[in-house]
């Protein structure tokens, strides 16, 4: 089956681009392919399995009312029509979008402040511990960051302690509990959390931009701010188009953090799409919904994220 | 890596694209899951005999819940030929598994259930029913089973379909230290007792009620213990069986919401209860910092080993004084799959479970509850002077008042998580009114029962 795929296509091209091709010629070029879909084969049929498979029954779920194990009803758009007009799971798909200023623009606007900060010390031991510290929020399972995030913003935890040593002890509340707070804590979470990431991608990026560049524009006349919106960040085009893209799908596609920390609660002030799809499949065996949710959501990413990578690869500096 | 990200050539596009039309042709073409329709036939003979040949019995059980593990240790002590196999997972990932596990050519022989409408609507529980005959066990009292017993898509009345390990009463523990603190001599009599006593620790500077509500609402424990005073309790048993024309926008579920509204507004739950989980809760009460804790005989054994003699039971008193006790109430339930290899030994065990001598005192000291059984068998003693014991009297108290009722969080499968626990996270918070809560809850509650 590999080489059928692979020799007949490259076959008839090769018959077009050269005008006498020689038998032998032909068939080596055919049994070179063949060879190379041989190589990628198993990762094919991972990716086939794991990924194209489920995610086409996904798609063929959405379309039917179904418990998970008895007969599957024929619903047609129905689970969409309910995702668009269940006035609860649009709360939940806004929870998410806001989610995104927390994930992504916080963590990216303060890793290139932090980034351009330590750019001159990226070498030598101290860059490697800098970096390594900023790292470290990433190495730490997601599980772990919200036990220990729900432990220092419980009632009694460490920035209770801390506003009240500090006169604050009005503003102490349990930061997870409240339904004012609730949302915004779950974000400071995972800007925590990726924050590491973009500073240490963002870093990685300015150490390749060329130094005659800033050294041009100091020569210029311009100052550190002016260095940085006029050299740095144009530079940094494609790095932080990464890191948006990543943050972005990391806010949507948002569930331990969120899972371990307030299950969703108060109320449904922090319920994201991947915590509804678990539980309207797993606990309320709403496949049909949980699937036609899961569709939307990965519409949503695509939304978010396809322009942002056409912005990102835009011209070259 | 931004290499990556970015380049995305067409070739590869059109791969993906035809690889998805293959995969959508393939599986497209038929309806997803199968029809099941009963093939069980509820007189085919059974056996009441173990043999001796070897079995292995699977089972899935409940982590954090030793008394299965212990009894199934005793029973193959007893019986050398047979086996267990024993899978575990926290409570609400077998709620989640259990449908897939049973309908598996691995579905194990005895598992510890959730709900058991939906498992029965699938086929995926054996019926009992003949076991129930040869094992005669109408001997026990009839109220014992009764939860077990589905029917028409409602639970109540109809065949039994699963056995307790253990049958579990809820109730108040309180902390004795803090009770003689705010100068409670003896347990409330009445629920305006126990609001006093609530006023009283409130003011004594004693948080009154240390109960959770994150994850899942503990403080519906409190709301169905009002519930079951305040109105008829058979309208709450009819509810949760999801019998024709049962609502939860009764008077007496909104006087109850109204109370644990009044309650929240007290203070008599933490500030923090919603963002205070069940292992919390119970670390709290431990610490001495509350006085009153919802619970259920489950935490008895728990509870007399961290604080000794500190600690006191009462079933939640009634509206008028010498009214009628009502106690959320369930056996530790365990059913038999309909595709279990050996259903005849498993049904054994349950029926050891609830007449051997040693299996019920293991029930009582391990399990913390009543072991069930026949009425004429003797429950085992606990030791003196503990809260074990005090539970122990408050099942027995109980039963002979036949004031025991299923949890509402069982109604439905998704009634907890879906309605419940978020409507009554808003209610303490201020952000639900109690109209607004019952509404909420028998909304979804239809909206299940539609589907």
């Amino acid at each position: 089956m590999t080489s059928a795929l692979g020799s007949a296509p490259t076959g008839r091209d090769d018959r077009r681009a050269r005008p006498t091709p020689t038998r032998a010629h032909r068939s080596r070029w055919a049994r070179a392919a063949g060879i190379g879909w041989l190589y990628v084969l198993p990762a094919l049929v991972m990716y086939a399995v794991f990924v194209l498979r489920p995610l086409v029954l996904t798609l063929q779920y959405s379309l039917y009312d179904w418990n998970g194990i008895g007969v599957a009803r024929w619903v047609g758009l129905d689970n969409y029509l309910t995702v668009f007009t269940d006035s609860d799971l649009l709360k939940i798909i806004g929870n998410a979008i806001v989610l995104i200023v927390f994930f992504s623009f916080i963590p990216v606007a303060l890793g290139l402040l932090v980034a351009s900060m330590v750019r001159r010390i990226t070498t030598g031991a101290f860059g490697t511990v800098v970096r390594t510290i900023l790292f470290l929020p990433q190495v730490i399972p997601l599980v772990a960051a919200g036990i220990a995030w729900s432990w220092l913003l419980s009632s009694n935890g460490l920035v209770n302690q801390a506003l009240r040593a500090v006169g604050l002890g009005g503003v102490a509340r349990a930061w997870l509990g409240d339904f004012d707070t609730a949302l915004p804590a779950v974000g400071v979470i995972g800007a925590w959390v990726l924050l590491g990431l973009c500073t240490i991608l963002l870093v990685t990026g300015m150490s390749k931009i060329d130094p005659a560049l800033y050294e041009a524009a100091r020569l210029d006349g311009a100052g550190p701010v002016r260095e940085f919106l006029a050299v740095t960040l144009p530079s940094l085009r494609q790095e932080i188009g990464v890191c948006l893209t990543v943050t972005i799908i990391a806010a949507l596609a948002s569930f331990d953090i969120v899972y371990i920390s307030t299950s969703g609660g108060p109320g449904l002030q922090t319920t994201v799409p991947g915590l509804e799809i678990y539980r309207l499949a797993f606990s309320q065996r709403q496949v049909g919904l949980a699937s036609a949710l899961a569709v939307v959501l990965m519409l949503l990413v695509l939304a978010c994220v396809l322009p942002i990578q056409r912005l990102s690869r835009g011209e070259k500096p | 890596m931004a290499e990556l990200l970015t380049k995305f050539p067409r070739r590869r596009t059109v791969l993906l694209a035809s690889l998805l039309a293959v995969g959508m042709t393939a599986t497209a073409c038929s309806a997803p899951g199968e029809d099941r329709s009963s093939t069980q036939k509820s007189d085919a003979a059974v056996k009441t005999e173990l043999g001796t040949d070897p079995i292995t019995l699977e089972m899935y059980a409940e982590t954090g819940f030793p008394l299965a593990k212990a009894l199934a240790e005793e029973f193959s002590k007893q019986h050398s030929n047979v086996k267990f196999n024993i899978r575990e997972d926290q409570f609400t990932v077998i709620v989640e598994n259990a449908p897939r596990v049973m309908a598996s050519d691995n579905s194990p022989d005895i598992i510890r259930l959730p709900t058991m409408v939906d498992l029965v609507k699938d086929d995926l529980l054996k019926n009992l029913d003949p076991y129930f005959t040869a094992y005669g066990w109408d001997k026990f009292p009839a109220s014992q089973l009764m939860q077990l017993r589905v029917g028409d898509n409602t639970r109540g009345t109809g065949s039994l379909y699963g056995m307790g390990l253990g049958y579990s009463v809820t109730g108040v523990f309180y902390n004795k230290k803090l009770a003689s603190q705010i100068g409670m001599t003896q347990p409330p009599t009445t629920v305006a007792e126990f609001e006093e006593l609530l006023a009283k620790a409130k003011t004594g500077g004693v948080q009154p009620i240390m109960q959770f509500n994150k994850n899942t609402a503990g403080i519906n424990f409190p709301h169905q213990a009002l519930q079951n005073q305040f109105g008829d309790p058979t309208q709450v048993a009819d509810w949760i069986f999801q019998k024709p024309g049962a609502t939860f926008d009764t008077p007496a579920a909104l006087k109850a919401t109204q109370t644990i509204q009044k309650w929240a507004q007290a203070g008599y739950f933490t500030k923090d209860a919603n963002a205070l989980d069940y292992a919390g809760m119970v670390g709290e009460f431990q610490k001495g910092n509350g006085l009153f804790m919802f619970n259920g005989d489950w935490e008895s054994a728990n509870l007399d080993k961290s604080m000794p003699g500190n600690v006191g039971f009462f079933l939640f008193p009634t509206e008028s004084a010498g009214g009628k006790h009502v106690a959320m109430s369930a056996p530790n339930t365990f059913g038999v799959s309909a595709k279990a290899k050996n259903p005849d030994a498993a049904a054994y065990f349950l029926n050891w479970v609830h007449t051997n001598a040693k299996a019920r005192e293991i029930s009582v000291t391990v399990g913390g509850s009543s072991p069930g059984g026949p009425s004429d068998l003797p429950v085992p003693s606990a030791a003196p002077n503990t809260v074990l014991a005090e539970t122990l009297k408050a099942s027995q108290q109980l039963g002979a008042e036949n004031g025991a009722v299923d949890f509402t969080a069982n109604a439905t499968g998704g009634i907890f998580a879906a309605a419940i626990t978020p409507e009554m996270q808003k209610l303490i918070a201020g952000q639900q009114t109690p109209e607004g809560y019952v509404k909420a809850v028998q909304a979804e509650y239809q909206k299940e029962l539609s589907r």
